[in-house]
């Protein structure tokens, strides 16, 4: 399956997205911002995480007047899957591919540990591979990451099955880094096509560097 | 023409940064401190025009400011 990781200026996690992609069968290119289509065949589009022109102004606030953003967008509008890592999933929110809004953290700190996360919702291709309340451990690594959306999107979130992770601890209890409403760590758009999470599946993909949890989530993406 | 564009988070939106500073005055003694709120201000040097106000207007919708969790505040300065 074709993959495109999209790499702006200040993207830093374009690398481990591609091995990780690659690792699971995948022929990965790397599309830079300029570009303004995507390559032909491309089954998975995925913006990775990092810092998109420094953050400046809001993160992800300018990675969306990018050329390649407006062939994503469209990309997106027909159906295809879309999946935004970390800084990239601040962009699906900016470019309103996901309803809500990203603020700093609770406690105003850049936050990077492993966290564990409950599995919501699995009726959708990002999570399919998993049974509801599994719980994952994965890295989080973020300082805007306290999602937030007024009183009836939460409602129109739920009532469309599109919470999938919630921050848990170890026990499935919440437990939330960041004051992320709801402790909600991933999200998918209405169709189910794009989906946005705050942790990093990438960096979970092998036992030796502490878990290998993110892999069913990437392979159900690429299955 | 000078113009400054004020952003700040939605009332009801909780505000982290605010949050932390009023914890920190507090911190140092200032108890009489019931609220911090914390935005950013904008300063933009524009050629003027007809339709300045409404140009300006649209760039806080498409950039300056994320309307689902902030507001905008446009003073411009004659």
């Amino acid at each position: 399956m074709k993959v495109a990781v999209i790499v702006f200026p200040g993207t830093n996690c374009e690398m481990d997205t591609k091995y990780a992609c690659e690792k699971l069968g995948a022929n990965v290119s790397l599309v830079f911002h300029k570009e303004d289509k995507l390559p032909s065949d491309i089954r998975l589009v995925i913006l990775p995480g990092g810092f998109s022109y420094g953050d400046y102004l809001r993160s992800a606030a300018i990675a969306k007047f990018s050329p390649i953003m407006q062939d994503v967008i469209r990309f997106a509008n027909e159906g295809g899957n879309v999946l935004g890592i970390c800084n990239g999933f601040q962009m699906l929110l900016e470019m309103q591919l996901l309803p809500g809004a990203m603020k700093r953290n609770a406690n105003v700190h850049f936050i990077s540990k492993f966290h564990h996360l409950k599995v919501i919702n699995t009726a959708n291709k990002f999570l399919h591979l998993f049974k509801e309340n599994d719980i994952l451990n994965i890295p989080i690594a973020h300082g805007e990451g306290n999602y937030f959306i007024d009183e009836a999107g939460l409602r129109d979130l739920y009532a469309n099955d599109q919470v999938l992770l919630q921050y848990v601890d170890a026990q499935g209890r919440i437990s939330n880094p960041n004051g992320s409403l709801d402790s909600i760590a991933c999200i998918c758009n209405k169709e189910r096509n794009v989906f946005g999470l705050m942790p990093h599946p990438e960096r979970a993909i092998e036992e030796l560097l502490g878990s290998s949890d993110g892999v069913d989530m990437l392979r159900g993406l690429l299955a | 023409m000078k113009v400054k564009v004020n952003v700040q988070l939605k009332n009801g939106v909780l505000d982290p940064q605010g949050k932390a500073v009023h914890h920190a005055l507090h911190s140092l003694g200032f108890d009489s401190v019931q609220g911090v709120r914390i935005g950013k201000q904008i300063l933009l040097d524009i050629d003027e025009s007809e339709d300045v106000e409404q140009s300006i207007k649209n760039m806080c919708e498409e950039l300056l400011a994320n309307t689902v969790i902030e507001d905008y505040e446009i003073e411009i300065e004659k």
